[in-house]
């Protein structure tokens, strides 16, 4: 059923920190093993040992490069995308079949892959990117939240989370209900100002990500600064050579 | 968008098929009288295959064409559904009309409001399907105020065209069929190059900065991947502004071609079949383009600075 539930009773998704992502891509290897074997199975690559492979992958680490124009610098963003698990996903009212729809209990965005005709319209109205085709199936696929292990009882307490939250090493993704105020994936938004994707877009990203940082001061050259001078003859002797040998005849 | 080619045929074969039945609706509207059986029929005949044909086109590039039939089900939400229910509900008025239109059936009294329907019916399934691009906000190109009406004009223009190609066949003079076609043809070319206006002037806000949140300084310094992507596949394609410019210019000439040919087509019909084919040729490279020429806002994240 495409008509979106006007409230669900939570807004599970994830926090994602671009700051402590060192985009090591274990959440993504994590993502495709489980998912290679759970709700999404068999979710197989095409020409996966040949020269050309591909295929669905439910997280993709981006990189980006960030320049900092006033220093001449820049930093490395390790950016991991996936479904963001929307409040007013277009993804689930283009679908005519109804194979894609969100729960009303807990606002996972899902493809029924029993349902899915494989007309690849969802994946045309997501500006996320989330939704990748399987050609070996004809379906579409998508992140499901790991709604096979998140109320799975069969596995340990503290498994029952998305795959790629377990696999983290830097605790860069965190799960939970962003629709309570009071959830600590909610407090940590909100201390450290996490933003929406594409906001202007209308969709409602119920993941969140945390920017970057502000990074510590350093010295704008790699050494460190000469201590004051005491006026001593000793001491100008070495200003002058440390003037001569930096080229800089004069400098102090 | 990659400019699939199963939906490019989709598009013009059944737009002209649905263009064609509309004004052999609307013929049957206004006279309320039978015409010539065998044109009837074969007119008829030409438009419902060209419709099937380009419906089972976009039926098998499905992943699993054997579930199409679930794809009525979500009228409510979906365009794409609305498509497909509004395509089935054609089908019986037009094969109602074909038999009475033909005078196969003698019931002279129904073909008006028949005729009205099928034509009512075939524009609303044009309607639909260029509702289904339309409000696809992630594609800037598309989500135009122009985007239906062109698809509305180009069914027409291409209806009309083949109307006349079929009237020469049979050798029926093409009498007022003509500065009609002339006139759909001209009003496709001038909407189209007020739409190709629109999207050249349309700013191109959206960043990869403001997507990623990143700020100003931000490009892209490693793909999630070493060999593309679906998402890469399907929505990174974008044609070379210089060849855009080109297949424009094509697309115009070829209307404009088609449109002083319709006008020509009544003192002599040799150009009526010329008509059609260079209508359906703008068509074809008009809806080329109209996938080509759609950059989609998921680029910003794969590189593509501002969509």
């Amino acid at each position: 059923m495409t008509m979106l539930p006007a409230t669900t009773e939570k807004k599970l998704g994830l926090v994602i920190d671009l700051d402590t992502c060192v985009g090591c891509q274990a959440c993504a290897t994590s993502c495709k093993e489980w998912n290679a074997q759970g709700y999404s199975a068999p979710l197989e690559d095409e020409d996966p040992r040949g020269k050309d492979p591909h295929g669905p992958w439910l997280n993709r680490i981006h990189g980006y490069e960030v320049l900092d124009k006033t220093r001449d610098d820049s930093r490395i963003v390790h950016f991991p995308r996936s479904c963001l698990h929307c409040e007013t996903p277009a993804c689930v009212t283009v679908c005519p079949t109804g194979a894609s729809y969100k729960r009303s209990e807990d606002g996972i965005v899902l493809v029924n892959p029993d349902t899915c005709i494989g007309c690849k319209l969802c994946s045309w109205a997501c500006p996320y990117g989330a939704r990748e085709y399987d050609v070996k199936e004809g379906v579409m696929r998508k992140c499901t939240l790991c709604v096979d292990r998140i109320y799975n009882e069969n596995l340990v307490e503290e498994d029952r989370v998305p795959a790629c939250v377990r696999a983290c090493p830097t605790s860069a993704r965190h799960y939970g209900d962003l629709g309570d105020p009071n959830s600590a994936v909610s407090l940590l938004v909100k201390e450290r100002g996490g933003f929406d994707l594409l906001p202007e877009m209308g969709y409602k990203p119920t993941n969140k990500y945390l920017p970057p940082r502000k990074r510590r001061d350093q010295p704008e050259e790699g050494r460190e600064a000469l201590p004051k001078s005491d006026g001593s003859l000793m001491d100008r002797l070495f200003a002058l050579a440390e003037s001569l040998l930096s080229g800089q005849a004069g400098a102090r | 968008m990659n400019p699939a080619y199963s939906v490019i045929f989709f598009t013009t074969a059944s737009g002209a098929g649905y263009g064609l039945l509309a004004l052999l609706g609307l013929i049957g509207a206004l006279t309320g009288s039978p015409l010539p059986m065998l044109f009837a029929f074969v007119a008829i005949v030409i438009a419902l295959v060209l419709i099937t044909a380009g419906l089972l086109s976009s039926t098998f590039h499905l992943g699993h064409p054997e579930r199409a039939w679930r794809a009525l089900s979500q009228w409510r939400t979906s365009w794409l559904s609305r498509e497909g229910v509004a395509a089935i509900l054609t089908y019986p008025p037009a094969l109602l009309f074909g038999l009475v239109v033909s005078g196969l059936y003698d019931m002279p009294q129904a073909i008006a409001p028949l005729g009205l329907i099928t034509a009512l019916m075939a524009m609303i399934t044009v309607f639909t399907t260029g509702k289904i691009y339309a409000t696809l906000t992630t594609i800037r190109a598309w989500n135009q105020p122009l985007t239906v009406p062109v698809y509305l004009i180009f069914a027409l223009a291409t209806g009309a065209s083949l109307a006349l190609a079929l009237l020469a066949l049979f050798d029926y003079r093409v009498g007022v069929l003509s500065p009609f076609a002339m006139i759909a043809l001209l009003l496709a070319a001038l909407m189209k190059a007020i739409y190709w206006r629109g999207i050249d002037r349309a700013p191109r806000d959206r960043t990869m900065a403001a997507a990623t949140g990143l700020g100003d300084g931000v490009r892209q310094w490693e793909t999630p991947h070493t060999t593309k992507n679906f998402v890469q596949r399907e929505m990174g394609f974008v044609v070379a502004r210089r060849h855009a410019e080109k297949l424009r210019r094509i697309v115009l000439a070829l209307l404009i071609i088609a449109a002083l040919a319709a006008l020509g087509a009544d003192a002599m019909p040799i150009f009526a079949p010329l008509v059609a084919l260079t209508s359906l040729l703008a068509a074809w490279a008009e809806r080329w383009l109209f996938f080509a020429e759609g950059e989609h806002v998921v680029t910003l994240f794969y590189g593509n600075p501002r969509a």
